[in-house]
């Protein structure tokens, strides 16, 4: 995949960032307002195919790493089961920090409220191990298209 | 000849759909609401989480979501494994 022309790549330069901003920002505030993990995820996954698509499959290599990008796709998955295993005492997947007063144990305000960031228990962390997977996953899919693509034209050529 | 079959099974099909729509309840009242009103009321003392949608994909349903998650995973091990032996 061949880079696009310089307007392309500065109007990227501008927006990437806000745009994964605002999905880490979906992700975190997964409990509270709508969104979570998956929806997060895939907002942050569209920033790395957008710069994908306009650096070129061979100079995005520099700053998107697919073996980083897997490690943190496994890591993810695991952080999810094994919070899911945690709460094996009573269930499995039962929210064990909810109600707590540690971490994110705050009791939540009954009724129609903005809402408070240290609740939820268990669920902003799932959120945050489901949104790694989620982006991770999107972003070796096109990482890794990008590049049998790139081959094949290669191929054909020669 | 079977297409005489295949079209007296689809108008039969087709009945079939037409009734059950003529006698689908009206929209917005469900018949059996037990479930609904108890995560509407119980979701926030319960999960301590104000997004009711988040607390059942997370915590009434998890093992739904522990699903999704391994089938993504599953995705992308299989794109990994068919262009694996391209390098560069």
């Amino acid at each position: 995949m061949k880079e696009m022309s310089r307007i392309v790549k500065t109007v990227t330069n501008f927006v990437y960032g806000f745009i994964i901003i605002f999905g880490f920002y979906i992700i975190a505030h997964g409990h509270l307002t709508p969104g979570g993990g998956f929806q997060g995820g895939a907002v942050v996954g569209s920033a790395f195919a957008l710069l994908l698509i306009s650096y070129g499959s061979l100079n995005s290599k520099k700053f998107l790493k697919k073996d980083i990008l897997s490690l943190f796709e496994g890591f993810g998955l695991i952080l999810f089961i094994v919070l899911g295993f945690s709460g094996l005492g009573i269930t499995f997947f039962y929210n064990f920090l909810a109600n707590s007063g540690g971490w994110f144990g705050n009791a939540a305000v009954i009724g129609v409220n903005p809402g408070n960031m240290n609740t939820g228990g268990v669920i902003p962390l799932m959120n945050i191990a489901v949104g790694l997977e989620v982006l991770s996953a999107f972003g070796v899919i096109v990482l890794t298209m990008a590049s049998a693509a790139e081959f094949t034209k290669k191929k054909e050529n020669s | 000849m079977k297409k005489i079959i295949f079209g007296i099974a689809f108008i039969i099909f087709f009945s079939f759909l037409i009734v059950s729509a003529i006698n689908m309840r009206t929209f917005g009242e469900p018949t059996y609401s037990e479930m609904d009103d108890y995560f509407i009321e119980n979701a926030q003392s319960e999960t301590g989480a104000n997004n009711v949608v988040t607390s059942v994909v997370f915590d009434y349903r998890g093992f739904d979501t522990l699903g999704e998650a391994t089938v993504l995973f599953t995705a992308v091990v299989g794109v990994v494994a068919l262009f694996r032996g391209v390098k560069k």
